[in-house]
C-alpha cells in the first residue's frame, strides 16, 4: 500500500525526523490560509501517488499571496496520468544546499534490510543508479540484531561530513524503527536536503507498506487512498479476490495468481488481449464467481469471459454451482468459455451440463476457443 | 526416490485442528503420507484423524519423533509456529500458510537457518514424492512417479505443468513449491544442488514468474553448475509494472523482474523456456533424449 507525501511526512515527524513546516490542503483558500499561517514562500506540490508529478507541473514555487493562489489553483484542477489531483501539500520553501537521498527498503535476495544512501539525492536518482551504481552506496542490516551503531556510523561517514553525520546516523535509526514498527516495504527520504552548516531536512517523503503487514495495522490501513486502486479492485478485495483490471477484452476468471498470471499470457500468445487480472484464491465459494462475473461483466469492452479453474483446495463444483447462480442472477452479455479440471470435477461436470453448458479440459484449447467466440461474438 | 521427504518423513501438521490443517491433513494420510501427530497449543491429548494432538512441537517430538513439520496455522501465528519448529529439533518445516509479513520473514530466515533447519515456503503448497509421501496441499492423484524435478514459486500453475508432465508419461521425482513470496525459505538454487545429485532426478523444471531476481539467478547458477537437462516457463509476460499479481512477490518494480529479462537469462543459460505449459514435456523430452 502507498501513502500521500503529507502522510508520510507525519509518520517521519513521528519518529523524529525533522520536516520543513507544512499542511495538506484540499481548496485553494485553505492553500492560501496554511501559506499565510506558514509563511511565504511556500512551495505547493500535488498529492498523487503516481511518480513524475513535477514534470507534470504538479510542483510550483509561489513568492507571493497571488501566486499561491494561481498555483493551488492550477494544480488542483490537473490530472497527473490519469489521476485527477485532490489535495497539495503547502509547504514552506527552504534553501538546499546540496541534496542527498536516504531510504531502508528489504533486500530479497540477500534477506536482509538495506539501507541506501547517496551524496547526489534528487530527482534523478534512479538515472543515477543505472548510470553511475557506484555513487549509491548500500548498508545490510541484520534483521535479528537490528542496526549495529558503529558500522552504521562508519557506512554514513562515507556520505555525511562530520557536521551532519550524527543526524544522518540518528535518522537512519529512525526510519529503521518506522520500517520495523509499521511493517513498510520502503521509506525513503529523497532529497534528504542540507539546509545550512549543520542541518538535514526530509524535504520529500515515500513510505510504502507491506499488504501482508496491513492486518497488524489498523491505524496504517486508515490512511489508504482510494486512488491506488480502481473500484472494481477494491470491490474484488472486499470479496476476497485478487483483482488487476488491465486493457483487453477478453476477461478471465482463474484460480490461483501463477496461473491466472499463465491463461493472460496464454490469451496473449494466440493474438488476444487479457482484459484483467482475477484470481479467486483457494477454497473459492459459489459466492466469489457470481462475485467475479459481476465485476467483469461491468466492463463495457468484454467481448468474452474465459473461466480456467485447476482445482486443488479449489472444488470444481463449487465452482460450477457459482456459474450457475450467476447465470440466474445475471444476463452475461458475452460468450462465456469454461475450462474445469481437477479436485470435484465429475460432479462440477455433471452440474454444468445439466444447465445445458459445457467445459473443456485443456488450458490451450479452452483459450483458442475464448478467442474464437470473441470474434464471433456467440 | 527424489530430494528431502521419502516414504519414512515422520509429519507433524501445526494447526492440526484448524479447518485447513485437519482437511489436508486427512489428505496426506489418503496419500500414504506418515504424518506422526498434530500441534495446536491448548488441545493437547486430543486425536484427529487417528493421531494424536500435542500443545507443543517439542512434545510431538519426544513423543512421536517427527521429523518434518508442515504449518497451516493462521498468518499472525505463523512467526511463532515457525521458531518452535526450528527450536524442536525438526529438519524440515513447510510452511503453507500466506501471508507472512515480509519483515517478519527476515528475521525468521535467518533465525531457521542459524539452527540449521530447512525452511520450504512461506505461501507455497508444499512438496510431494509421488507414490511415497506427499506434505502440502497438491492434489496427489495428477502426479505419477519418475524422473523429472519440478521447482515452482506458483500453486496452480504447478499443477497444471505436472498434469502436463503425467499426461506424456513423463513422472516426477519431487515437485517443491517453493512460495510466492518475496522471502522464503529455499530457492531454487538450493533445490537446483540437491537434485543435480539425487541419482533419481534425469531433469528438472523450473516453473518461474515476474518479481525479484531469484530466475536470473538460477540461470547463472545453471550454468555453471547444473549438468541435467533443466526447462523453464516464466509466467507474467503480459503483466504490468508496479502491479501485484496476486502473489507478494509477484511485481515488476524499478524496471526489474520482467518476465523478459528472465526468459532471456534461461535461454542464455541454455535452458529452453515454454510458450505454454503444454509445451514442457516436449521440451524436456528432447532434452533427455540428446
Amino acid at each position: 500500500m502507498k501513502i500521500h507525501e503529507y502522510q508520510a511526512r507525519q509518520l517521519l515527524a513521528a519518529y523524529g525526523i525533522p520536516v520543513p513546516p507544512g499542511k495538506v490542503a484540499r481548496s485553494t483558500e485553505e492553500a492560501v490560509r496554511i501559506a499565510d499561517e506558514i509563511g511565504l514562500p511556500v512551495v505547493i506540490k500535488a498529492q498523487v501517488l503516481v511518480g513524475g508529478r513535477g514534470k507534470a507541473g504538479g510542483v510550483k514555487l509561489a513568492r507571493t499571496t497571488e501566486e499561491v493562489r494561481e498555483a493551488a489553483n492550477k494544480i488542483l484542477t490537473l490530472t497527473i496520468k490519469d489521476i485527477p489531483v485532490e489535495a497539495v501539500l503547502v509547504v514552506k520553501a527552504v534553501e538546499i544546499r546540496k541534496e542527498y537521498y536516504l531510504s531502508v527498503t528489504v533486500d530479497r535476495a540477500n534477506k536482509k534490510a538495506v539501507c541506501i544512501v547517496s551524496a547526489s539525492g534528487g530527482v534523478d536518482i534512479e538515472e543515477l543508479a543505472v548510470k553511475e551504481p557506484e555513487k549509491i552506496l548500500k548498508h545490510y542490516i541484520d534483521p535479528l540484531q537490528g542496526p549495529d551503531q558503529k558500522s552504521l556510523r562508519k557506512f554514513l561517514s562515507a556520505a555525511f561530513s562530520k557536521d551532519l553525520l550524527d543526524q544522518a546516523v540518528e535518522a537512519t535509526g529512525n526510519l529503521y524503527r518506522l520500517l520495523i514498527d509499521k511493517d513498510c516495504s520502503l521509506v525513503e527520504i529523497n532529497p534528504y536536503a542540507q539546509i545550512d552548516e549543520t542541518t538535514l531536512i526530509a524535504a520529500d517523503a515515500k513510505i510504502n507498506f507491506d499488504d501482508n503487514g496491513l492486518p497488524k495495522h489498523a491505524e496504517v490501513e486508515a490512511m489508504r487512498t482510494a486512488e491506488e486502486y480502481s473500484r472494481e479492485e477494491i470491490e474484488a478485495k472486499e470479496a476476497g479476490l485478487s483483482f488487476v483490471s488491465l486493457e483487453g477484452d477478453i476477461g478471465c476468471i482463474v484460480n490461483g495468481a501463477g496461473l491466472a498470471m499463465a491463461t493472460m499470457d496464454l490469451i496473449k500468445l494466440f493474438g488476444g488481449q487479457p482484459a484483467n487480472f482475477l484470481d479467486v484464491g483457494g477454497s473459492s465459494s459459489p459466492q466469489k464467481v457470481l462475485t467475479a462475473l459481476q465485476i467483469l461483466t461491468r466492463n463495457k469492452n468484454l467481448k468474452a469471459i474465459l473461466i480456467n479453474i485447476f482445482g486443488g483446495i479449489t472444488r470444481c463444483d463449487d465452482i460450477a454451482k457459482g456459474i450457475l447462480i450467476a447465470r440466474e442472477q445475471i444476463d452475461l452479455p458475452v460468450p462465456l468459455v469454461i475450462r474445469l479440471i481437477g479436485t470435484n470435477e465429475k460432479e462440477g461436470r455433471a452440474l454444468l451440463e445439466q444447465a445445458g453448458l459445457e467445459a473443456a479440459s485443456e488450458m490451450t484449447a479452452a483459450v483458442k476457443k475464448v478467442l474464437e467466440r470473441a470474434k464471433a461474438g456467440v | 526416490m527424489g530430494i528431502l521427504i521419502d516414504s519414512n518423513t515422520k509429519v507433524l501438521v501445526q494447526g492440526i485442528t484448524g479447518r485447513d490443517g485437519s482437511f489436508h491433513a486427512a489428505s496426506m494420510l489418503e496419500y500414504g503420507t506418515n504424518v506422526v501427530g498434530g500441534v495446536t497449543p491448548g488441545k493437547g491429548g486430543q486425536e484427529v484423524h487417528g493421531r494424536p494432538v500435542f500443545d507443543t512441537v517439542a512434545d510431538a517430538v519426544d513423543a512421536a519423533g517427527a521429523d518434518c513439520s508442515v504449518i497451516f496455522v493462521p498468518a499472525r501465528f505463523a512467526t511463532a509456529a515457525l521458531r518452535e519448529a526450528a527450536d524442536s529439533g525438526i529438519g524440515l518445516i513447510v510452511c503453507i500458510t500466506e501471508g507472512v509479513p515480509v519483515l517478519e520473514m527476515l528475521g525468521n530466515y535467518h533465525y531457521i537457518r542459524e539452527k540449521g533447519v530447512r525452511l520450504i515456503g512461506p505461501n507455497c503448497p508444499g512438496l510431494i514424492n509421488p507414490g511415497e509421501s506427499k506434505v502440502g496441499i497438491m492434489p496427489g492423484h495428477i502426479h505419477k512417479p519418475g524422473g523429472i524435478g519440478v521447482i515452482s514459486r506458483s500453486g496452480t500453475l504447478t499443477y497444471e505443468v505436472v498434469y502436463n508432465l503425467t499426461l506424456k508419461e513423463l513422472g516426477q521425482s519431487t515437485c517443491i513449491g517453493i512460495g510466492g513470496d518475496p522471502v522464503i525459505g529455499t530457492g531454487y538454487i538450493d533445490l537446483l544442488e540437491l537434485f543435480e545429485s539425487d541419482p533419481d532426478t534425469k531433469g528438472v523444471v523450473i516453473i518461474g514468474e515476474i518479481g525479484g531476481e531469484e530466475e536470473e539467478q538460477a540461470a547463472e547458477y545453471i550454468k555453471k553448475s547444473v549438468s541435467k537437462p533443466v526447462v523453464a516457463f516464466i509466467s507474467g509476460r503480459t503483466a504490468p509494472p508496479g502491479k501485484r499479481m496476486g502473489h507478494a512477490g509477484a511485481i515488476i518494480s524499478g524496471g526489474k523482474g520482467t518476465a523478459e529479462a528472465k526468459v532471456k537469462a534461461f535461454q542464455e543459460a541454455g535452458v529452453p523456456v515454454a510458450d505454454r505449459p503444454d509445451q514442457i514435456p516436449e521440451l524436456m523430452k528432447e532434452k533427455l533424449g540428446s
